[in-house]
């Protein structure tokens, strides 16, 4: 067995050369032998060696490690920096397990499965795959099947399968749940799993590990290979590549790791004009940002959100002096925008792509020299795969800049930096699985083939994230399959599988099959409306042939009316109205559009971080590494409030403007902060205090109110220990919940993921809108019955995770039980400034927003740090604070 | 020369619902989403859609098993409360044509109760053109009751006096600072009415869509909200879905993109 024997592991040195775009053209001259337990020679039949001698190349360490253990069937986990040939590594074995097998005796049938999360990842190393097996003139045949593959390309695929085959999770578990699932996989020998740290994280990584769990019972000496970029828990993954045995030890797949090439070169932008307060625009940056431009040959700008990259690909066409080539890439575009986007960079006819992590993954597509990373890295994982996106060789550095748009991002940056030089790892641990994706999978196993629900069980608790699934949860699973799994036993006659006389589950009716293909798969969108571009004739009216700009998500187009104006596609465009799921919207020329808040792309700062920031703000003789402009900020915290130790939690409270105010430094980011300030609002108000509102940041929180807290504080009623004691997790979230919208969009998910609803039916395409309205309605109804059903506890597994990050605000309140530091103010304290100036940002809007927000910036300035001070900073010939994002 | 309708959000204790005047007959918007003309001592409800849940299950979506319960639950609750000496049910009362079939017991017979406790009158709907016979009550197309007729599928053009249901409105506001909120609703000027549905699992279209315009016609008309109380809100003040398409787009006549 595999787990039996001890763990080997290989680390390789990044010391050979070998252009990492492989198949390269460019050739290198240099060859370094490798330290490796076989000699090339050995393991590489001569095709393969003249095939890398004829280009100059010598084949790497990790390349040719992969090879031996695959020769004695091991499974293998390889971590490697982008740029290393982690692809080819993946693929060679296979090539020389097929080169070598004798022609015409071979029945058609797949020896390798490649798995990629992105349809265009599979279609671009199909590409590539293309040029070893020419130069070597190698019968082997590669064919990629996503949900692009025509019809017919598909049904040919079955009859005549590939030798190696390169899909997706969702086309795999298609693949899977069809009758002859066992026939089409007999002599499959080899998956590979790319980008497999990205794919773990999500329900799509259980719907994989299911599926790999039924590929190992069609075929139990199934080699898996991962290919993943530095992870913090590399047992998490090799444990996910491997089957588990009740009872057994963690069985882990073996684990070659590729120490980084050259370190690279990171800098903070340096801060010569005044760092604003809040907001995350970096408008303060963009003359500096442009310039780096200049001197570059290609460069990538990423940030957090789609509504940053709007403003800011914006804000640089406004310095563009020059006209270089400066493009727009994220989730939101048009797919043929973003296409011509990517050709346009792989053709290196781009300066400067401003993207979202869209760009984050796999594809080369040009040549980057630098990358610039505007507002906060997030996490120091998520910042190092950025960086690497800059210079795809391994032997000379990438170079990045990190740009903080404010006074907190500057210290989360100052961390980050530190942590990427040590290379440290913050990647999220792997998830339980999710019963919804569950549900799906047993469905789909009932489609291929009737199955016992013992034997079924065994199967799907050796895949990792579903290794402590207990039988009756699996079971109440199976239930819900059948007939919903309700305790009210009302729908047994519509059941959609049904145990027969043998014991063994069946589907009722070929029609559950097809339903189940036409929903299979795990990412569901949020609702979204096509923007389309009015056409508007002289005078005329305003009508709807104008071209589609992207799609948007209806929660956001719900905050607008018609009239309000925001960026899109880079055009700052007013919405007309919304028609037949179009959001029509027409050009406008108003200087203050709202910036859209998109739903998704809001990553929470990770817990490493946080504790790097708590730990920078407790060490005043850290500051020596922080900007002047920051170190005094913290200075004067310290001297009119006090600074908490790494281990406390800080909360001032202070009068302002008729109301009283409490700000609190959790750190936690802002989902776990949102949901702390709505428990906290609901206990505010049981204790008198009148609560009006609050707002919540990556690093605070705000709640303000006609109570004087500070007071009440002081008196103990409520004491602050009490106020933040982790049982608020209990009763109070319990209530909020019961009318939370984020509960609802969770339920969402799960009721399409689960099968409950459909997402499509045939020739009826559900529109998002009516999805959303029945689900909510479902959820009422399921809720008040049925508290316990099945499908709420998974919706509630999300949200404790997701949405509302419940998990990390619970270890938060665990953290700071008995070390709660109130500081009761007479006025804001210097700190308070960032969160205060998110309440003017998010109930002013329109085009006098940015005079209003002046005079707050001003005010709250002046009160925080002393009139002397902000006549200083005016004084000194800097610019006025530009604030606004 | 306001309309005599103003919000009157009575108490919850007293009577939860808003007065106003159609067609010169004096009605109760309820709290629930129900009708309530205290002279004539009777109740309207519409579109309760019961057996949604399995209908949707026959299909092989298993919604819950519990609309129905709910649904009736609330009704009940409300004739006990307003002791209503008529019950209309607006059409729609069924999701579909054999779903009184398909009632669990318990639920059978807690409609029968409330079915034979007072005069029930079934109003056809096009989910159910013929409803159950087993159940009591009475079937009508159509009930006029003083100024008032009462029929499932509002006219196009003036219908002074009509209410009607089968439209599902709900309406949409945005708060000063962001946010928003969308409720079912009531929607009325002075000549008609149409109502909420009352069913569980009975979605909503919103009032600015297109299907409400030969309603009104471009005349002004009020939503009333349902939440706490029973909000009314001028057409104008609604955010809706389509209120730009409605109001820019639509009115005009429209360029399609080319019906390819």
């Amino acid at each position: 067995m595999h787990g039996s024997e001890p763990t080997r592991r290989c680390d390789v040195s990044a010391v050979d050369r070998q252009p990492s775009t492989w198949p390269s053209p460019r050739p290198t001259s240099v060859l370094v032998s490798v330290p490796t337990a076989a000699s090339p020679a050995d393991l590489l039949p001569a095709p393969f060696r003249d095939w890398f001698a004829r280009r100059g190349w010598a084949p790497r360490a990790h390349q040719l490690e992969l090879l031996q253990r695959a020769e004695q069937g091991r499974s293998v986990l390889l971590i490697a920096p982008t740029g290393a040939g982690k692809t080819l590594a993946g693929f060679l074995p296979s090539l020389v397990a097929l080169a070598g097998r004798p022609k015409r005796s071979r029945k058609p049938g797949i020896h390798t499965l490649y798995i990629s999360p992105l349809k265009a990842l599979a279609v671009d190393i199909a590409r590539n795959l293309e040029t070893p097996l020419a130069g070597m003139a190698l019968d082997i045949t590669v064919e990629t099947r996503t949900g692009d593959t025509p019809a017919h390309k598909r049904q040919r695929q079955k009859h005549a399968p590939p030798d190696i085959l390169l899909t997706t999770p969702e086309q795999l578990a298609l693949l899977l749940s069809a009758p002859d699932a066992g026939r089409f996989f007999e002599s499959l020998e080899t998956v590979v799993l790319d980008e497999l740290h990205s794919l773990v994280t999500a329900k799509r990584g259980d719907l994989l590990a299911l599926g790999l769990a039924r590929l190992r019972k069609l075929r139990p000496r199934l080699r898996a290979v991962g290919l993943s970029a530095t992870v913090a828990e590399p047992d998490d993954l090799r444990r996910w590549l491997m089957p588990q045995e009740n009872g057994e030890p963690a069985n882990l797949a073996d684990l070659v790791t590729v120490k980084g090439g050259a370190a690279p070169e990171v800098t903070i932008l340096p801060a010569e004009t005044r760092i604003p307060w809040a907001g995350h625009s970096a408008v303060h940056a963009m003359e500096a940002i442009y310039d780096q431009i200049r001197a570059s040959r290609m460069v990538l700008v990423f940030v957090n959100t789609r509504s940053q990259a709007e403003r800011i690909f914006q804000e640089l066409w406004r310095v563009n002096e020059d006209g270089l080539p400066i493009a727009l890439h994220h989730g939101s575009l048009d797919v043929g925008q973003r296409r011509r986007v990517e050709a346009a960079m792989a053709a290196s006819e781009l300066r400067c792509v401003v993207c979202t992590s869209t760009l984050d993954l796999g594809i080369d597509w040009g040549d980057v020299d630098l990358v610039i990373n505007v507002g906060a890295p997030k996490g120091a994982s998520r910042l190092a795969q950025r960086i690497g996106r800059a210079n795809h060789r391994m032997d000379e550095p990438s170079r990045a800049l990190l740009v903080p748009a404010n006074r907190f991002e500057v210290m989360e940056c100052t961390v980050a930096l530190e942590a990427s030089l040590a290379g440290a790892q913050d990647t999220p641990r792997v998830r339980a699985g999710a019963l919804d994706v569950l549900a799906q999978h047993v469905l789909g196993m009932a489609c291929s083939a009737p199955f016992d629900a013992d034997a079924l069980h065994a199967e799907v608790t050796s895949a990792a994230p579903y290794h402590d699934l207990d039988y009756e949860t699996f079971e109440r699973v199976v239930d819900f399959v059948a007939t919903g799994g309700y305790a009210l036993r009302a729908y047994e006659r519509f059941a959609k599988i049904r145990r027969g006389q043998d014991g063994l589950w069946r589907i009722t009716h070929p029609a559950v099959a097809q339903q189940y293909r036409l929903n299979v798969g795990t990412i569901i969108e949020a609702p979204l409306l096509k923007v389309r571009l009015a056409s508007r004739k002289t005078g005329g009216p305003v009508g709807m042939g104008g071209r589609v700009l992207g799609e948007i998500e209806e929660f956001f187009v719900e905050q607008l009316s018609p009239g309000d104006s925001f960026l899109f596609a880079g055009l700052v465009v007013k919405l007309e109205g919304i028609r037949d799921n179009v959001a029509v919207v027409s050009r406008t020329h108003d200087e203050a559009p709202k910036v859209p808040m998109y739903a998704g792309g809001k990553f929470p700062l990770s817990t490493y971080l946080a504790d790097g920031v708590r730990g920078l703000l407790a060490d005043e003789e850290s500051w020596s590494r922080l900007p002047d402009q920051v170190a005094d900020w913290l200075r004067i915290q310290k001297e009119v409030s006090v600074l908490p130790r790494r281990d406390q939690l800080l909360v001032e409270t202070f009068p302002r403007g008729g109301r009283f105010y409490m700000v609190a430094y959790p750190f936690e980011g802002r989902l776990a902060h949102q949901t702390l300030g709505m428990l906290l609002t609901r206990r505010l108000e049981r204790a008198k205090l009148r609560p009006l509102g609050f707002v919540a940041s990556d690093y605070s929180l705000a709640v303000w109110g006609l109570g004087d807290m500070g007071a009440a504080f002081a008196r103990e009623k409520p004491a602050l220990g009490d106020l933040f004691a982790p049982d608020m997790l209990g009763d109070d979230l319990d209530a909020w919940l019961a009318e939370s919208y984020l509960l609802k969009r969770s339920f969402r998910t799960c009721a399409l993921i689960s099968g409950l609803i459909e997402r499509r039916h045939p020739g009826k395409e559900k529109t998002g809108r009516q999805v959303t309205m029945s689900t909510d309605l479902i959820y009422d109804v399921l809720r008040s019955h049925e508290p316990d059903h099945i499908l709420l506890r998974a919706t509630w597994a999300d949200a404790a995770t997701g949405l509302l990050d419940v998990a990390r605000l619970s270890d938060m309140l665990m953290r700071v039980e008995g070390a709660i530091l109130h500081q009761p103010l007479e006025r804001i304290s210097p700190l308070a400034v960032p969160v205060m100036l998110d309440i003017g940002k998010e109930t002013v809007a329109g085009s006098a927003a940015e005079d209003i927000l002046h005079e707050n910036v001003d005010d709250l300035v002046r009160e925080a740090m002393g009139e002397a001070f902000l006549e200083a900073e005016h004084g000194a010939g800097l610019p006025a604070a530009t604030v606004l994002s | 020369m306001n309309p005599p309708a103003t919000a009157l959000s009575a108490s919850a204790s007293e009577t939860a619902a808003t007065h106003c005047v159609i067609a010169d007959a004096a009605v109760a918007l309820t709290v629930e989403g129900a009708l309530h003309l205290a002279e004539e001592a009777t109740l309207v409800v519409a579109d309760l859609h019961l057996e949604k849940g399995s209908a949707f299950a026959a299909r092989g979506q298993m919604l819950p098993p519990y609309d129905t319960a709910a649904t009736l639950r609330r009704l009940a609750a409300l004739i006990a409360r307003l002791a209503p000496r008529r019950v209309v049910a607006l059409g729609d009362s069924f999701h579909d044509r054999r779903a009184a079939e398909r009632l669990a017991e318990a639920d059978r017979s807690l409609l029968g109760q409330l079915v034979a406790g007072c005069e029930w009158i079934w109003i056809a709907g096009n989910h159910d053109p013929l409803p159950p016979a087993a159940l009591g009550g009475h079937a009508e197309r159509e009930l006029t009751v003083g100024p008032l007729t009462f029929r499932h599928e509002p006219r196009p053009g003036r219908a002074p006096g009509e209410v009607a249901g089968h439209l599902h409105p709900s309406a949409r506001v945005v708060g000063r600072g962001g946010g928003s909120v969308r409720r079912r609703c009531f929607i009325a000027n002075r000549e008609r009415l149409v109502m909420p549905a009352f069913g569980a699992l009975a979605g909503g279209l919103d009032v600015l869509d297109d299907a409400f315009r030969p309603l009104f016609h471009g005349a002004p008309f009020h939503a009333f909200m349902l939440g706490e109380a029973v909000h009314k809100v001028a057409a104008h003040r609604l955010a809706g879905e389509a209120r730009g398409g409605h109001i820019q787009v639509a009115r005009r006549p429209v360029r399609r993109p080319a019906a390819r």
